[in-house]
């Protein structure tokens, strides 16, 4: 089996250089963007086509004390995907080394993976028309860099030592690890060891993850009840069918027999 | 206007027509500089107005072609047989409308064809689109008899003739798995749709509200048309028709109360904004229609059945919004109210086909078939 590879992201390392983001920028060849000031160091302000991975900046207070914090916010390639789920066409995929990845010659374009997310990471070519090949973009986990025994832009690009890359399980030990050793230092659980089914990004953090942005979700996919759904569909289609026709049989029979009184009853009078 | 009277085009055709060429341009402008340029679509609304109402709502009110072929051809109950062509021929524009819709909002509306090739049973959306090609294959056929008896084509009206009942098989079934369908494709989304409007019963809700509208559309397409078109009105035969409504809302309403109270979420319906949206689509558009309808007096009143029919209409296009747009929750603070180019697209895709409408009940035996055609015989 392949190793599965997984980023341990410790955000109270992070130190908001945005080395990452501009690392990210380089390694896929995105273009900057035109941005103005919106009273926050976030910038831009979401991620975008253009910007798969952003440090967001903030401002929050904890027991009593105002502090600054940093969120590495990009895909969290989960372990059960629901962009993948939910693609029409199966143009999202998730690789058995971690990435979830994207064939561009597949998507035609319905955002149903944008809708499903529950970290809200894809992104769209909004601003493409046909001739430009309007395209979903999101972080890959430099898939291309990983298969070549390379680690992902953001983590090699990080100065402060934040984004460890490296295999899932030892990642999530590590962490557990590091929280045991400095319990007053982090809250005491890895975010994405287990969220919607678990993922591949994991998060250490000195505050509450929601009051860093990121979501409050449960451990099964979000995509459970949709899945078992379609695997009722086929039967369901196969037995409705059959009593459709039924139907239709049985009101013909009964239709026919009726109209036959009539007549017999019209002979008679 | 003389020469509008000369060219005997009226005022409204000519309104249908600029609507349309206002259409055509916005997509113009569509496929050279992308969505973006023709929306207030973003990253954190990538489905607006176009999925909600276009889409959502569009098939919802095609209905009335699938619940009234149901009824004339399993059911046997032939007395409705004088309005299954106008609901078959609003099923078949619809579906072409929201397949239009779909050219204009689909980010590669050039690989919608992918769908046949690219497999992913998993996904609700991939029912979705399956359920389109097929069921507007359908339609088409069902449809054809009017083509095919206009130029007098005997062979293929008698092979339609033939494939009528098991065309209407499939289509009740393929309507039954797309209607509720479009429900489904919402289970994905649990923390994303309003409390008051999640449930793993979205794709029977979905389904249920468009059997009922199935038939209120075909009451308030028949008073229109027959207004428009100055002919008569089938006023008992429409109230037949409504007896219908209140007994599927009926069964809609008692699984919406036992639900809410099973999952213990009265509380959201009383707390915010949607709370009150929630009320207006439970008293006004699902009550009020299904009391008025239960009154012989409104069944058989043109005036009454009309605003009354318009209630089950409004409130399907309600519950969708509120489904799919207006309950939406993102941890973002981004808004999205349509562009005056996106209510242009929509608008010019109604127009489309209220021409053509126009066109086929001017050219085709859409009121009066002729009994040679009558594939039931």
């Amino acid at each position: 089996m392949a190793v599965k590879y997984g980023m341990l992201v410790d955000e109270t390392r992070c130190t908001g250089c945005r080395g990452c983001q501009v690392a990210c920028k380089q390694w896929n060849d995105l273009p900057g963007e035109v941005t103005r000031n919106r009273g926050s160091y976030t910038n831009p302000p979401a991620l975008s086509a253009k910007t798969w991975n952003l440090i967001r900046y903030v401002e929050t207070e904890t027991n009593g004390k105002a502090g600054f914090y940093f969120l590495k916010h990009a895909c969290m390639h989960c372990e059960k995907p629901s962009c993948a789920s939910v693609c029409p066409v199966g143009a999202l995929y998730k690789t058995p080394e971690g990435p979830v990845v994207y064939d561009d010659t597949k998507c035609i374009g319905c955002r149903y993976c944008m809708v499903a997310c529950p970290f809200e990471i894809p992104t769209f070519d909004w601003h493409k028309g046909l001739l430009d090949q309007a395209l979903i973009r999101k972080c890959n986990m430099c898939v291309d860099r990983v298969s070549n025994g390379l680690i992902p832009a953001c983590a090699k690009t990080c100065p402060a030592k934040a984004i460890t890359f490296g295999e899932r399980d030892k990642l999530i030990a590590q962490a557990e690890a590091q929280i045991r050793k400095s319990p007053d230092k982090y809250v005491n659980r890895v975010y994405g060891k287990d969220e919607v089914g678990g993922t591949s990004i994991l998060y250490l953090s000195a505050i509450p993850f929601d009051q860093l942005g990121l979501p409050k979700l449960g451990t099964t996919p979000v995509t459970a009840l949709s899945e078992q759904v379609m695997e009722y569909t086929l039967p369901f289609a196969g037995a409705w069918g059959a009593t459709l026709a039924g139907l239709a049989l049985f009101f013909r029979l009964r239709n026919r027999g009726a109209e036959h009184a009539a007549k017999e009853k019209e002979k008679s009078s | 206007m003389t020469i509008l009277n000369r060219l005997r085009i009226s005022p409204g055709v000519l309104i249908l027509f600029a609507l349309m060429a206002l259409g055509a341009l916005i997509a113009v402008a569509r496929y050279l500089f992308g969505i973006g340029a023709i929306s207030n679509l973003n990253d954190a609304y990538p489905w607006g107005m176009w999925i909600s109402f276009d889409l959502l709502c569009g098939v919802a009110l095609a209905a009335g072609a699938f619940t009234t072929a149901t009824a004339v051809y399993i059911v046997g109950l032939e007395r409705f047989r004088p309005i299954l062509r106008p609901a078959i021929l609003t099923g078949f524009l619809g579906y072409l409308m929201v397949i239009v819709a779909l050219m204009v909002d689909l980010g590669r509306p050039e690989r919608i064809w992918h769908l046949i090739i690219h497999w992913n049973p998993h996904s609700v959306m991939f029912e979705v689109g399956w359920c389109v090609m097929l069921y507007t294959t359908v339609l088409a056929l069902e449809f054809s008899p009017m083509v095919f008896e206009r130029f007098g084509w005997k062979l293929p009206l008698k092979i339609i003739h033939r494939i009528t009942i098991v065309l209407v098989i499939l289509g009740t079934l393929l309507s039954t798995l797309h209607q509720s369908s479009l429900g489904s494709l919402f289970l994905a989304t649990p923390g994303k749709v309003n409390p008051l409007w999640f449930s793993a019963l979205l794709p029977l809700y979905f389904f249920l509200t468009a059997v009922a509208v199935g038939p209120a559309m075909v009451i308030v397409e028949s008073h229109i048309s027959a207004r428009v078109l100055k002919r008569g009105l089938e006023t008992d035969l429409l109230g037949d028709l409504a007896k219908a409504i209140p007994p599927v809302l009926g069964v809609y309403l008692v699984l919406k109360v036992i639900d809410l109270t099973v999952s213990g979420k009265w509380a959201f319906a009383f707390r915010d904004g949607m709370s009150v949206l929630f009320w207006i689509e439970i008293i006004g558009f699902v009550i009020l229609p299904m009391v008025l309808f239960m009154r012989s007096k409104v069944r058989q009143n043109a005036q009454s059945s009309f605003g009354a029919g318009l209630l089950v209409v409004g409130g399907v296009v309600l519950n969708r919004l509120n489904v799919s747009l207006i309950g939406w929750n993102r941890s973002s603070d981004a808004l999205y109210f349509p562009h005056w180019m996106e209510f242009a697209i929509t608008l010019s895709i109604i127009a489309a086909g209220v021409v053509a409408y126009g066109l086929v009940a001017k050219y085709l035996p859409l009121f009066s078939p002729h009994h040679v055609a009558s594939p039931a015989e």
